[in-house]
């Protein structure tokens, strides 16, 4: 990037334009705020909040798991629990967490444009995903519901339960997330810098323009999905309702022709997070940019195909089942041509070891193991076996919530120097993280071997004999647990006590590095020409970090 | 608006309705353009998933699909497709007439749109008021004439043409607002043939709505 006048000037001269955060003051500066960077860091405390309250979720579950029967909840809250920790977590944290934060902060700035496309539409969003949280907390508060976060029919229709406020919730979330992936697909397509050709976007907004897809064309359906759902709860319309020649096969259909594809909403921007990781800690060009980017594409559009492979206990023929399984296996190939390039591009690679490396590593492990019994699980003889068991929740969790928790983390470390302008300290960061990946995978490893031998998963209460499986599990939760509070007060104490961050901190390629920490109201003094490719790397030293 | 006219990134001579992201007028309406395009992607995806239910239940119950569809009013729906269809017409006209800057026919026009819209609304709501009082109602409210023989498995064809056509007419209803604010605007002389991005956007949602509907008729009017 050519901003060489940058680079030479000190990062505040006087009369420069103030930073984004300094530049204005008061409440209405934020919650009415058309900046990008400003709205990345709304999401990032609300999704802060929900991870929060996850997670806390998550908690209660594993603690009422320590005994076979009756600890410390009825069966009843139990249901509950469980259905508030997959909602808040899949629509309310990790589907807008990093397009939400890191994608609204710095796809702008990575294509050297000055915001994104619609600026009050982002604005917009951003108040439709608040207002999605609202409502779902609404309904927790008046007693939650105990449908599962799938919502499968006829229950959810005839659930006494306060259904209603969170399937309202995860409705009008829908739309926060389709105007989000409008946005960013015009953004990409309308307003790259001269000389940002395609081949010179970075990865993660590759990875950022595959999601958009997928939130475009696949969130509808579910929304029309759940609003058919609420119709039938409050009305008795039939549509999913056996009794009235309804089928309840069709509301699965219709439900996971989004939610599979959901799940590269949560895990694509994951893996755009990773290519940079990668592309900064290894000091040497990233190797394989063209497959990587590609093969993003491919997850993308095969990952609108393999919906099937959540109904092949559900009556599904013989013939459907097989092919819905070949093409579930088909996005393992796509997802190993990302693996391997990374991995190729750790060869023989002078890497430094910073938390967010770590968290990548964490992230490669998860994405490995749970990648490959994601493989296994579309194989139809075995999915027979382990449908609706623990190793179904252990694989997604690794795969799914892993590959997401790790790169959220991961992120909010690497470009926590741009968009705070601040140092954090990077020992208690590197044992976050260790206690962070531990945990993590503490916890879901046993979930295999209970899935394995025939644990049923949202089961209240199991044979006794289970017992120390699922200990084991909830111990390595109470780590997991741990280590985030370690993150969260590191990242605190940084905010407010943290040296200020020079540049490039990282001494990494990549253009956001090239511009002030943080950056001014409008990124670049003026729109910048692009004369590099994205993963150059030039040398740069590391400027010795806080410790 | 966006609230940063001072701030000048090189162009000496920014027309008023360039907002500060965009390097040009041409860009920024072209990303316009494209994001409404997208939007209606969006759209048809919404319609698709009723559309799937709307096949998967009219091969389960053809007979009873049949029947029912012979019991709504296909006049009705004949007119309100030629009335939707005109309005198409009379938007895409007011596109034509905009960029020409002719600021008092484009009025006349949307004007003719949005009462088209109206008039679809109320010919629709008094089939909705018919089938009320005919009892042919989604789901556990369906209870019609003995004499007509319809078998309960028509109760499905009133709970997909009820939730369709609802959220079909709630689409109409945001036409006719956004086409009303437009009007508004182009009256206070907001539009030239320099910048007329709203009108342009707003006609595109507005055939949209009515593509759904050419749809719509044939699917429940007609498969009798």
């Amino acid at each position: 990037m050519s901003l060489a006048a940058v680079e030479e000037e000190p990062r505040h001269p006087e009369g420069a334009e103030p930073d984004y955060i300094r530049g204005k003051s008061g409440v209405m500066s934020w919650v009415l705020t058309l900046d990008h960077k400003r709205i990345a860091l709304l999401y990032l405390g609300t999704v802060t909040l929900t991870f929060f309250l996850g997670g806390v979720f998550a908690l209660a579950l594993r603690t009422e798991l320590l005994v076979p029967e009756n600890g410390v909840m009825d069966a009843m809250t139990y249901n509950r629990m469980f259905t508030l920790h997959g909602v808040t977590m899949v629509f309310f944290f990790m589907i807008p967490a990093i397009p939400g934060v890191f994608g609204n902060f710095f796809l702008p700035i990575m294509i050297g444009a000055h915001d994104v496309a619609f600026p009050r539409l982002n604005l917009a969003s951003y108040y439709l995903y608040l207002a999605a949280v609202c409502l779902g907390l609404w309904g927790m508060i008046h007693g939650g519901t105990d449908t599962g976060w799938t919502f499968y029919t006829p229950y959810s229709t005839t659930t006494t339960t306060t259904v209603l406020p969170i399937l309202a919730a995860a409705f009008v979330n829908g739309f926060s997330s389709i105007l989000t992936g409008v946005n960013f697909i015009v953004t990409i397509h309308t307003l790259r810098a001269d000389g940002m050709h395609w081949m010179r976007l970075p990865l993660f907004i590759w990875a950022l323009y595959g999601t958009s897809v997928i939130q475009v064309l696949a969130t509808p359906v579910i929304g029309i999905t759940l609003a058919l759902c609420a119709v039938e709860h409050f009305l008795g319309t039939g549509i999913f309702d056996p009794a009235r020649g309804g089928d309840p096969i069709l509301f699965q259909h219709l439900f996971w022709f989004y939610s599979h594809p959901a799940v590269y909403i949560m895990v694509l921007p994951a893996f755009g997070v990773a290519s940079e990781l990668v592309g900064a800690f290894t000091r040497k060009p990233l190797v394989g940019y063209r497959m990587i980017a590609l093969s993003t594409f491919g997850i993308a559009f095969v990952g609108f195909l393999a919906w099937g492979h959540h109904l092949f206990t559900s009556g599904q023929s013989a013939v459907d089942a097989g092919v819905f399984g070949f093409l579930s296996m088909l996005i393992g190939v796509f997802t190993a041509i990302k693996m391997f390039n990374w991995v190729g591009s750790m060869y023989k690679a002078s890497i430094v070891m910073a938390a967010p490396f770590i968290y990548t590593l964490g992230f490669f492990f998860l994405t490995v193991f749970g990648g490959m019994t994601g493989v296994a699980l579309a194989t139809i003889s075995l999915d027979v076996h382990w449908q609706d068991t623990y190793f179904v929740v252990a694989h997604f969790h690794f795969i799914m919530a892993g590959a997401v928790v790790m790169m959220f983390l991961g992120a909010l470390h690497y470009w926590f120097p741009k968009m705070f302008g601040k140092l954090y300290t990077e020992g208690p960061a590197m044992v976050g993280a260790v206690l962070v990946i531990l945990g993590f995978i503490g916890t879901f490893t046993p979930q295999f071997f209970l899935g394995n031998e025939g644990m049923p998963r949202r089961y209240y209460s199991y044979p006794a004999h289970f017992q120390w499986l699922h200990v084991t599990s909830t111990i390595f939760a109470y780590i997991l647990f741990l280590g985030l509070l370690l993150v969260l007060i590191n990242l605190i104490v940084a905010l407010a006590n943290g040296k200020q961050a020079p540049n490039n901190p990282w001494g990494a390629p990549q253009y956001e590095w090239d511009i002030p920490s943080p950056p001014t109201e409008h990124n670049f003094p003026a729109t910048p020409v692009i004369n590099r490719d994205p993963y150059e790397y030039r040398g740069q030293e590391i400027i010795e970090n806080a410790n | 608006m966006q609230t940063d006219a001072t701030i000048d990134h090189g162009h000496a001579e920014k027309p008023p309705h360039l907002r500060f992201q965009f390097s040009d007028s041409a860009r920024q309406f072209h990303a316009a353009k494209f994001g409404m395009w997208l939007f209606l992607g969006q759209e048809v995806m919404f319609f698709s998933a009723l559309l799937c239910a709307y096949a998967y239940y009219r091969n389960q119950f053809p007979v009873a699909w049949s029947m029912a569809s012979h019991r709504i009013n296909t006049t009705f729906g004949l007119l309100e497709t030629i009335d939707l269809l005109f309005s198409s017409f009379t938007v895409a006209l007011a596109i034509h007439f905009v960029r020409l800057g002719r600021r008092g026919i484009t009025t006349l026009l949307l004007f003719v749109t949005l009462c088209c819209g109206l008039i679809f609304l109320c010919m629709h709501s008094y089939e909705y008021y018919t089938e009320w009082h005919e009892g042919l109602l989604p789901g556990r409210f369906f209870h019609p004439e003995a004499e007509w023989h319809l078998p309960m498995e028509s109760a499905m064809f009133f709970s997909c043409y009820f939730f369709t056509t609802v959220l079909h007419s709630i689409h109409v209803i945001i036409g006719v607002g956004v086409l009303g604010v437009i009007m508004i605007f182009n009256i206070r002389g907001k539009y030239s043939p320099a910048y007329y991005t709203h009108v342009e956007v707003g006609g595109l949602y507005w055939h949209l709505v009515d593509l759904i509907w050419i749809f719509l008729f044939p699917l429940y009017y007609l498969v009798a």
